[in-house]
């Protein structure tokens, strides 16, 4: 209980450390694996323990949710494991405890997550399983009510929810005009409530195709078998779909909006342009901001406003790279009283660090930080396939894992520094606030 | 006051005799030092990481009358100056070296964590070992901190109706037993804090005949004794420190009820909670039956009884659910909720629910859901092998609710051997109304507007 340390923005840091984190000393070995019906996978053979964990995703998700839709993705990977084949929804239920399996199915903004954690006893059988609930769905009546009314008090619960209201209020806000992460990925109350059977039929379809997976699996498995599974698991699913949405450049007009909610603390997000994982200043960049405010406990912002001045509980930045977007997010919540003190420390550090870049000893120490946390992400083989389907989903090759330190050890501070002028633009940096915040009014 | 040269040379001649645990999982073994601290290591050699926790037998519990939510309080502190390191310098060090941690405070333990590579176990045990004794954290930062723990309350507690709502019921079901005080602390105790209450219950309960270290990972059971001999084996026994015996709840006669209304409540909610009875030493049988039971009940969705009969075809809920912490220090609680559809009003959520607990122990449970749950149990002991945290973090908590080494080895074997009738005998013990609080969750009506 009470962990000393929130992630404010937790899901979407959950993704930011996946694509940033940090390379191993210890050389891992990933190996490609093509079915013969050409799908491919990365996989991390490690026999210790009798189980495998699969980790898939479909890119696109939420963002093809149709224009007043927003919700369908959801709705469909929530109805996944509810009734497919043969099997209504406690069928599946029980066939899937009878093979102590666990999946998770779930719709983000740029994709549809799928999981599987298999015993090795059964292992075939649980898969075939986890296969008939991506490819046969049945989306019956009775499953789609209930799922449905689950999401409805989901959504409902948001709309209540201070970071929620501010989360999405921010993205609404910055990006650009019909854009796809302007809106809720779960849907607003009207959306999901006109949702239909055939809405989640479409969304199946449009989602969960070929040639936009990409796959994780490290545990118990051996290439060999691991081919034929391939096909047998996702080979029934349709080859392509309908387009994806643009990449969109985000807003930002250095605005501060507050929407007035009653609670004691004031929620705030703010942001400004980010970078792209393909440019050739990511690494410098995400260096650069672990040193400003991704780092946590050391950072400048922490520093300064939990550390020095007991502002808030956390705050934090990270560089957000979407498939269909980048942005330079951040996060806090300070008593209502003194949210306008902590945003101004907030503009002052971001154009204080435009200004004099950071020091050679900030830089020294960050570098030791990501360097030596990169191994830590590889005791466990969930852990393990999350992370290399991350790598997959920034476009980075299998030996990027064995790479990553040496670019972060390559970064100087003249490339910090640079990128620190270049990127770092205190007038852009657009907040939005929930609350009652003190002495604080909308700006346009 | 701390170590001295002379004791450690001393201690170092002592034999390493780390004792295999019997039974039960490979690769875990245990040691105690002269001083009382104890240490357990889990063996784990997939890659080359350690993960190192600190326990301490003190958690939220053990807070002095007034002063609810201190332990938390100072594991907030423990991570400033000690007579050693400056202020931030602990984070600092472990961040350099690549390690993540944090800590944690529960009602019944604090708990210190470092995750890093194997070898910098070291570094990380005399920096652990040096804030056991030598915390020494300045008047101006211990007041910084109350108002980060005050922002840390307003953010996970009051930020949504939720938190308020479940407080409120826990100080409902204990009527003498301190489990009735948030963890984090009530906001008005929070403000009265300063650092001679905070020293005060450091230097009572934090020394190493009080604490259990957990090291998890590429290490070997000899090196970590070692290591620990070096570091811990040198600081005093704090010989005031007794086992801990804290207000017990008298026998309940009366059935509470909570009435809990907020603007921001958008499903309404019933929650009950039931005293319970805990895992004790040599006396786990009835705990691992109520395990099993809140696991068919309420542990597993649709599947489970509530599920089916509450969420399924006409079911009355968009979701219900119970669960149930079986270890802790004192007889604790399992917790069954029920969210109705929209329309649907709390009273006939209730009427259901106390229908399904009088059919659920007058039948007991079906024995193909039983096997299921079974089944599930034994797979979930195979899965938690795949993460260090988890399993340092399910022994040291045991071990810091007063459970031994033993125990924790039976605990699997008396879950898989519950039948259905410990199952019915559980539900028959815990589902008494006069051993319950039933709280209300419901959205604040809007002010009529009159003209």
């Amino acid at each position: 209980m009470s962990p000393r340390r929130a992630p404010a923005l937790a899901p979407l840091l959950v993704l930011l450390l996946v694509w940033l984190a940090p390379p191993a000393r210890a050389e891992i070995e990933i190996q490609e694996v093509t079915s013969p019906g050409g799908i491919t996978a990365w996989l991390y053979e490690e026999h210790t323990i009798p189980m495998l964990a699969l980790e898939a995703r479909f890119l696109g998700g939420a963002a093809l949710d149709p224009e007043g839709k927003a919700g369908a993705a959801a709705l469909m990977a929530g109805l996944l494991e509810e009734g497919s084949g043969s099997r209504d929804a406690v069928a599946f239920a029980e066939a899937r405890e009878a093979q102590a399996a666990q999946f998770g199915f779930s719709a983000s903004r740029d994709d549809i997550s799928v999981s599987a954690h298999v015993l090795s006893e059964g292992r075939d059988e649980s898969l075939a399983l986890f296969r008939d609930a991506l490819v046969a769905p049945r989306f019956d009546p009775a499953a789609f009510a209930r799922v449905k009314a689950q999401l409805a008090a989901s959504v409902a619960a948001g709309a209540e929810d201070p970071g929620t209201i501010a989360r999405q209020a921010f993205y609404a806000r910055v990006a650009p005009e019909g854009h796809p992460y302007g809106r809720p990925d779960d849907g607003t109350p009207e959306t999901v409530a006109a949702l239909t059977p055939e809405d989640v039929t479409a969304a199946h379809a449009a989602t969960m195709v070929r040639d936009r997976l990409q796959v994780a699996v490290v545990g118990d498995i051996t290439a060999a078998e691991l081919g034929p599974l391939l096909d047998r698991i996702f080979g029934d699913l349709p080859e392509s779909g309908p387009p994806l949405p643009p990449k969109g450049e985000p807003v930002l007009a250095g605005s501060l909006e507050v929407i007035e909610l009653d609670t004691p603390q004031s929620t705030v997000v703010f942001g400004q342009r980010g970078l792209p994982r393909d440019d050739p200043d990511f690494i410098p960049a995400f260096v650069l901001d672990h040193i400003l405010g991704g780092g946590g406990f050391g950072s400048r912002l922490t520093t300064e406003v939990r550390e020095k001045r007991g502002l808030t509980y956390g705050i934090y930045t990270y560089l957000f790279t979407g498939d269909f977007g980048e942005i330079w997010i951040g996060s806090f919540s300070s008593a209502n009283a003194v949210a306008a003190q902590a945003i101004d420390i907030v503009r002052e550090e971001w154009a204080r660090m435009a200004g004099e870049g950071v020091s050679a000893e900030e830089l020294a120490a960050a570098k030791r930080y990501l360097t030596g946390a990169w191994p830590l992400r590889f005791d466990g083989n969930g852990q393990i396939a999350y992370l290399l389907l991350g790598l997959q989903a920034a476009g980075l090759d299998r030996e990027y894992v064995n790479r990553r330190n040496d670019l972060v050890e390559a970064v100087s501070l003249e490339d910090v520094n640079r990128v620190a002028h270049r990127l770092l633009d205190p007038d852009a940096l657009t907040f939005v606030v929930v609350g009652r915040p003190e002495a604080l009014g909308s700006t346009n | 006051m701390r170590q001295t040269a002379a004791a450690l040379c001393l201690l170092a001649l002592l034999p390493a005799t780390p004792r295999a645990a019997a039974g039960a999982e490979d690769g875990i073994s245990e040691f105690t030092l002269e001083n009382g601290l104890r240490g357990v290591v889990i063996e784990d050699h997939r890659a080359p990481v350690v993960t190192q926790m600190v326990w301490y037998r003190v958690g939220a519990a053990d807070s002095p009358p007034g002063q609810s939510g201190i332990a938390h309080f100072l594991e907030h502190l423990m991570f400033k100056a000690t007579d050693t390191l400056a202020d931030g310098e602990f984070s600092r060090i472990v961040a350099e070296n690549g390690g993540d941690e944090n800590a944690f405070t529960t009602p019944d333990t604090t708990a210190y964590f470092q995750r890093i590579a194997a070898d910098r176990l070291d570094l990380m045990m005399g920096m652990e070992a040096d804030r056991m004794t030598g915390l020494a954290p300045g008047a101006e930062g211990v007041l910084s901190e109350r108002d980060v723990v005050m922002e840390e309350r307003r953010q996970v507690v009051e930020s949504s109706p939720d938190g308020p709502f479940f407080e409120a019921r826990n100080a409902a079901l204990y009527l003498n037993h301190p489990y009735r005080n948030p963890v984090i602390g009530w906001p008005q105790e929070i403000a009265a804090y300063d650092a001679e209450k905070a020293m005060g219950f450091y230097r009572a309960h934090y020394a190493p005949n009080n604490a259990i270290l957990v090291v998890a990972g590429d290490v070997t059971p000899e090196a970590v004794e070692a290591m620990a001999r070096k570091h811990f084996g040198p600081l005093p026994a704090n010989p005031a420190i007794a086992p801990r015996s804290r207000p017990q709840e008298p026998p309940p006669i009366a059935a509470r009820r909570v009435a809990f209304d907020d603007p921001r409540v958008s499903t309404p909610l019933i929650s009950r909670l039931y005293l319970a009875p805990n895992r004790r030493p040599g006396d786990q049988a009835m705990a691992a039956a109520c395990e099993v039971m809140t696991e068919l009940l309420g542990g597993s969705g649709i599947t489970s009884v509530m599920g089916r009969a509450l969420e399924l075809g006409d079911g009355i809920a968009v979701g219900a659910g119970a669960s149930y912490s079986s270890t802790s220090l004192d007889p604790r609680s399992i917790s069954l909720w029920v969210a109705p559809k929209p329309g649907i009003p709390l009273e006939t959520a209730e009427e259901a629910l106390d229908a399904l607990l009088a059919s659920f122990i007058a039948e007991g449970p079906d024995p193909a859901s039983l096997e299921r749950t079974r089944k599930r149990i034994r797979a979930a002991e195979i899965y938690e092998l795949d993460s260090q945290n988890a399993r340092a973090n399910r022994i040291g908590s045991a071990l810091a609710s007063g459970l031994t080494l033993e125990d924790v080895e039976a605990w699997p074997g008396l879950l898989q051997a519950v039948t259905a009738e410990d199952v019915q005998a559980c539900a028959r013990m815990v589902f008494r109304p006069e051993a319950s609080v039933t709280a209300l969750m419901t959205r604040t009506p809007a002010p009529e507007v009159t003209q």
